[in-house]
């Protein structure tokens, strides 16, 4: 691990704010019978990088599915900039404008080309004129080094490429945290590289991140904290240095080891 | 040379396929004789072709009468049987289809004001051409024309008042009569069927059931009984002194039953969208109704095209039920034809001409919908 101890340095470098972006306080969520988040408390301030890992089943997903409310909790507390979600439409509303999500199938449109994916929602939330909207879009495109594209549709890209896209069409609408749940996961192992600099790329540039991904290397080079789940519970918290040089519990022992070495 | 170096690839050339591989003979043998029961299937079928066509052209088309005339006599020929020379029809007597069009076209509908339908009409199809055929620019005023200006222009054109003398609805009829009723059908039941399906897939109970009912109760009960009931029943309960114009209740009656189709038509494409498509776009912020109208009805209906056509192509054909209330479309009037002492025997040229008729509108719906869904699969792939 010495070339991630050598990069492990940045992090640190990197400016965490006083303000807290996401505030989960004693969060339980079930799907019927089933309690699938038990007792989630989880703090997250402004320019933090937060790595979410643990096996498949263990909620992860399901948490940060809670925080832009595709997931309803049953009990506890959750806001976003200190608005609260509840069944208000519009607190909901709100903080979904706010908080951007990458997803593990990329979700994009198929039946927009790359650029209206882009533009459609900064368009039609935001009220942003067309012109200004395609402006911001192509600069996300040249950021996530794809602007040749924008007049493609999304099935005739790459699923690396797609993935891009679906970072830039976050990041059009200008959001204060990303979410981005297991985005390497589909990609063929050739492709999870342009897309995992595409995301460190965004860390250094200082956003609020929540990454659900078992790229250790990644959590590694960019977080703040790495988070270790299973059976719906926030088993271990630490810096990743710590995290994964002296884990405190057995199960987070034993999870490492069968990612890290098979 | 030593045993390492590389060799040179020597393309091989490229032969020319086997003779039952392409051709003429290639394909009559791949697609009419590649096995023993392709043999039979096409021995059959041509057997039957040769049954069927060549008698019915004859009758149709080379022993017809086409002349005009003013009964069925014209159309007999003498003709020696047994040594008896007697008036015989050999073919087609089209000369009633002449005498008749105007009824066929236009029901009872006075004939100095009947170039009040053809311009209605001519405008219809006009903003529909405009509307549909893609080379034609300015589709946003298209729409303004068809669905704003025109209803509004088609009740004054057709019924009348303003300077325009009164057609009563009774005296509308003919074919006139179907692509009216078919019209609203078609223009009605389309957002009453998207309305219906997206109520039916609603989260909150209370419209679910609504919208549920609503649709299982117009699956469940035959056009014929809706139209009975619209025009026979609904008066009863109406007070007195209200009438309510018949014609229109047989437009609601249509337009009701087949958005009740439409909705669940709409309700396949709606469950063909997986669900990352409805959370991507929750989580850029989209509220329910731009995430419906943006992202996932597009998809939806460009899945379902085949099934909405279908539905329209029924609607239209239904529209000539509205004949068991008393109202006569083409299908009636053919029919009043042949029971006139003039033209009597000669049904089948009544029902074939009103075949005709319904098949050109059909096989046009048809082909827009084949056209439609090549042109928006050019677009992308999944």
């Amino acid at each position: 691990m010495s070339d991630a101890a050598a990069t492990a340095a940045a992090p640190s470098t990197l400016a965490v704010g006083k303000e807290v972006m996401v505030r989960m306080e004693g969060v339980h969520k079930w799907y019927g019978q089933f309690h699938v988040l038990k007792n989630i408390n989880l703090t997250v301030k402004k320019g933090e990088r937060i790595v979410i890992c643990g096996p498949s089943g263990s909620g992860k997903s399901t948490m940060i599915r809670c925080i832009n409310r595709l997931e309803e909790h049953q009990k506890g507390r959750i806001s976003v900039e200190n608005v609260e979600l509840t069944h208000d439409l519009k607190n909901i509303e709100q903080v979904r404008r706010e908080v951007g999500m990458v997803f593990q199938h990329f979700n994009l449109f198929p039946h927009l080309t790359v650029l209206e994916n882009l533009t459609l929602a900064p368009i039609w939330v935001r009220k942003m004129p067309k012109a200004e909207a395609e402006k911001i879009a192509m600069k996300y495109l040249e950021r996530v080094k794809i602007p040749e594209q924008a007049a493609k549709y999304p099935g005739q890209l790459s699923g690396g490429q797609q993935q891009r896209v679906a970072i830039a069409r976050s990041l059009c609408m200008n959001p204060k945290v990303m979410l981005f749940d297991e985005p390497t996961s589909a990609l063929d192992p050739e492709m999870i590289k342009e897309v995992l600099d595409v995301m460190i790329g965004l860390a250094e540039s200082g956003m609020t991140m929540l990454c659900v991904t078992h790229e250790m290397g990644f959590a590694n080079r960019v977080a703040n904290r790495v988070i270790f789940m299973d059976f719906g519970e926030i088993i271990e918290e630490n810096e990743p240095k710590e995290f994964f040089n002296n884990p405190r519990s057995d199960r987070t022992k034993l999870f490492l080891s069968q990612i890290l070495h098979h | 040379m030593t045993d390492t170096a590389l060799r040179e690839h020597v393309a091989q050339p490229d032969l020319p396929p086997p003779a039952s591989e392409v051709g003429v003979i290639g394909w009559v043998y791949k697609n009419l004789f590649s096995s023993p029961l392709n043999i039979i299937l096409t021995v059959v079928s041509a057997a039957l072709i040769i049954l069927v066509v060549p008698p019915f052209l004859d009758w149709a088309i080379f022993s017809a009468y086409w002349g005009a005339g003013t009964s069925r006599a014209v159309c007999q020929t003498p003709v020696i049987v047994d040594g008896l020379e007697q008036m015989v029809k050999t073919g087609a007597c089209w000369t009633m289809v002449r005498a008749r069009f105007g009824q066929f076209m236009f029901g009872f509908y006075p004939f100095d004001e009947r170039w009040r339908i053809v311009l209605g009409l001519v405008i219809q199809f006009g903003a529909i051409a405009w509307l549909l055929v893609e080379r034609i620019p300015g589709k946003l005023y298209a729409a303004i024309t068809l669905f704003v200006v025109y209803p509004v222009l088609a009740f004054w054109l057709y019924y009348g008042g303003l300077g325009l003398p009164v057609v009563e609805t009774r005296l509308w009829g003919g074919l006139f009569l179907n692509i009216i009723l078919g019209t609203v059908g078609i223009v009605a039941s389309l957002p009453i069927g998207i309305v219906l399906a997206l109520g039916r897939r609603s989260n909150m109970p209370v419209i679910r059931l609504l919208c549920t009912a609503f649709i299982e109760f117009w699956r469940g009960v035959p056009l014929i009984s809706v139209l009975f009931m619209a025009s026979v029943m609904l008066p009863l309960f109406l007070p007195e002194g209200v009438t309510f114009d018949k014609l229109m209740r047989a437009m609601i009656g249509i337009a009701l039953f087949s958005s009740a189709y439409m909705a669940e038509v709409v309700r396949g494409g709606l469950q063909a969208i997986p669900k990352g498509q409805y959370e991507g776009a929750m989580a850029l912020g989209l509220n329910y109704w731009k995430m419906m109208g943006f992202i996932v009805l597009p998809q939806a209906l460009r899945i379902v095209i085949p099934g909405i056509v279908n539905t329209f192509i029924g609607l239209f054909k239904d529209t000539t039920l509205v004949t068991i209330i008393g109202l006569f479309d083409l299908l009636g009037h053919a029919q009043t034809a042949t029971r006139d002492a003039q033209w009597q025997g000669l049904g089948k040229e009544g029902y074939v001409f009103t075949a005709v008729g319904f098949f050109v509108f059909c096989f046009a719906m048809a082909r827009y919908s084949i056209y439609l869904e090549r042109k928006l699969r050019r677009g992308y792939k999944r």
